[in-house]
């Protein structure tokens, strides 16, 4: 360990000096501890997260056997996925056509795209609430996934302007002399897609993928907005339960669902490097 | 090779233009168009709502009950986004000049409660800022030590330990909004301060300033795109933050998102809710709008 080696501490080496270290050690238990409590307390044969009463499973058991936070759980992972694959097309395109074309009113197009980044989610969800109500009345009765429709657009329409930059940051170190090579060994425009940009774009679509997920299975207040009483998801069933009652069984699904995002994590990391997605952010 | 016209490859345009333009502007477009729309309108009947162009419900969030609420998220998502700053920065530093082996894990370290459930987080730092939580317990025995030591020196003994009401306060709405923002305050100064010439630091220190002058005469100007990026990524979500004070905040730690729900859920006055939503869209805006000018001040002198 670094901490006891004896070669004398640069100037610049910040990281090396011991208050340095009490500070990042002090920032990663603030925001690690709460979420471990809560990890160990999803064990806790009590119905309160105060004291420790023994080991236990039946929590788990519980929340696996409610049938509405399952179904909870299945929406948001639907939504999330398909959320991500259109974000991903939108986001991809979208990228292209601002960093290959000039056209007129391109900045207005370009600050159109990005817009959803900065407006407040409450108004977003605001806006999607009377979209469906009063615009585009999207039927709640229709089969599964369909139903979903209404929060899925949503979803796509926050998430893909998240994509867009992050291609678009990647394609800005394409060599364009690439494309050129490509036209004159004969591609046309679909084959130079394909096999020249999308593999450069790679790892760009895979963080944006990744981010999208996240975004979307995060996401709360806009889906509590265009949510009916049919299409629940996992943070509005979570919200709906911790409102009415806190139960143990919260603490539980709420485990799973970290221990899913870290899943997602290691995967993103063993496809991409630990560095290339930290670079992405 | 530049940026190709339009015109010269139209199909190809077309193709790439067409899917986001039509989605950007069915599903954002319209939407956003329509709470414009009924900000300038009135309830009519349960389910109706008349739009006349009246400007009333502008005027009522002129009313000082809502300038109230207007100041008082400003003044909480400016606090919030100092706290980080003060907090995240020699986080920042620390990841910059890590070693090689260290960084990317510290990042994702940063990183990782960035992808973690929103409300899974607020209701995990709920759990330990409750009545009889850690947090609690810790103050306690904090409280029970200096009472030890104040007898030990022959002194009377503290008062007995009454738990401190944590949650459900503006302290919990702060305290929450930072522990669900310091990533986003983190990672933009870590991108200003990674792109820093060294060779600068260097210098300032074998010229005779210490570190700390040297950080703020040095690192903070160099810095400063970065630091203010980091700002506005902070102060912007927090300023409509609707599920932290929400769920941790008391009666009066109403932030202006929980108002703009009110009018959509209970109230069930879509317009003054539309014309609330407009007014923070405007907010944001006017920071963004600052935000461009600042960054070309500096190249037009």
């Amino acid at each position: 360990m670094a901490l006891f080696s004896r070669s004398p501490i640069a100037p610049l080496e910040y990281s090396r000096t011991l208050w340095m270290r009490l500070w990042v050690g002090a920032v990663m238990l603030f925001l690690y501890a709460p979420l471990i409590v809560l990890m160990i307390f999803s064990f806790n044969d009590s119905k309160r997260n105060v004291v420790w009463r023994g080991f236990t499973l039946k929590y788990y058991d519980k929340a696996l056997n409610n049938d509405a936070l399952i179904e909870a759980l299945v929406n948001s992972l639907t939504i999330a996925a398909l959320a991500t694959i259109f974000s991903l097309i939108l986001g991809a395109v979208a990228a292209v056509m601002l960093w290959r074309f000039r056209f007129p009113f391109k900045g207005a197009v370009d600050g159109t795209i990005s817009l959803p980044i900065i407006v407040p989610e409450i108004c977003m969800g605001v806006a999607f609430l009377m979209f469906f109500a009063k615009g585009l009345h999207w039927p709640t009765d229709l089969v599964w996934p369909l139903n979903l429709g209404a929060i899925t657009i949503a979803h796509i329409t926050f998430c893909f302007p998240f994509v867009t930059m992050v291609v678009r940051s990647r394609l800005a170190s394409f060599n364009r002399e690439q494309e050129e090579a490509a036209k004159d060994l004969g591609a046309g425009e679909w084959q130079m897609f394909r096999d020249v940009l999308i593999p450069h774009m790679r790892p760009a679509l895979v963080a944006g993928a990744l981010l999208s997920f996240t975004l979307s299975l995060d996401d709360f207040v806009i889906t509590y907005f265009t949510s009916g009483p049919e299409t629940i998801t996992f943070p509005v069933k979570v919200y709906s339960m911790l409102r009415f009652s806190v139960t143990p069984e919260v603490n539980a699904a709420s485990t799973i669902l970290i221990i899913l995002t870290v899943a997602l994590t290691a995967i993103a990391l063993k496809l991409q490097g630990v560095k290339a997605i930290a670079e992405t952010h | 090779m530049a940026e190709q016209d339009w015109k010269a490859n139209k199909r190809v345009f077309a193709a790439v233009s067409l899917p986001t333009l039509l989605w950007t502007l069915v599903f954002f477009v319209v939407p956003m168009a329509i709470v414009w729309f009924y900000s300038f309108g009135q309830n009519a009947g349960l389910n109706e709502i008349h739009v006349s162009g009246t400007l009333d419900n502008y005027k009522r969030a002129t009313e000082w009950l809502y300038l109230g609420i207007f100041g008082k998220s400003f003044a909480v998502a400016a606090l919030v986004t100092l706290i980080c700053l003060i907090v995240g920065f020699p986080v920042a530093m620390a990841i910059t000049f890590a070693s090689e082996k260290w960084r990317p894990w510290l990042l994702l370290g940063i990183m990782l409660p960035f992808w973690t459930n929103l409300l899974v987080r607020t209701y995990a730092l709920m759990i330990l800022l409750g009545q009889q939580g850690y947090a609690n317990k810790g103050l306690g025995a904090l409280w029970g030590g200096a009472s030890w030591v104040k007898t030990l020196v022959g002194l009377q003994p503290l008062p007995t330990w009454e738990p401190v009401p944590l949650l459900f306060n503006n302290f919990a709405v702060v305290f929450g909004l930072v522990y669900v923002h310091l990533p986003f305050m983190v990672l933009p100064l870590y991108a200003a301060l990674d792109r820093l010439d060294r060779s600068l630091i260097e210098a300032s220190l074998d010229l005779g300033a210490g570190h700390f002058r040297t950080i703020l005469r040095i690192v903070v100007p160099l810095a400063a795109p970065g630091i203010v990026a980091g700002v506005m990524i902070t102060l912007i979500p927090a300023l409509g933050a609707y599920l932290t004070p929400d769920l941790m905040g008391g009666t009066d730690s109403q932030m202006i998102a929980n108002v703009i729900e009110r009018q959509f859920k209970k109230a069930n006055d879509w317009p003054f809710g539309s014309a609330l939503s407009f007014i923070l869209i405007y907010a944001m805006f006017i920071l963004i709008a600052l935000q461009s000018m600042r960054r070309k001040a500096p190249e037009a002198s």
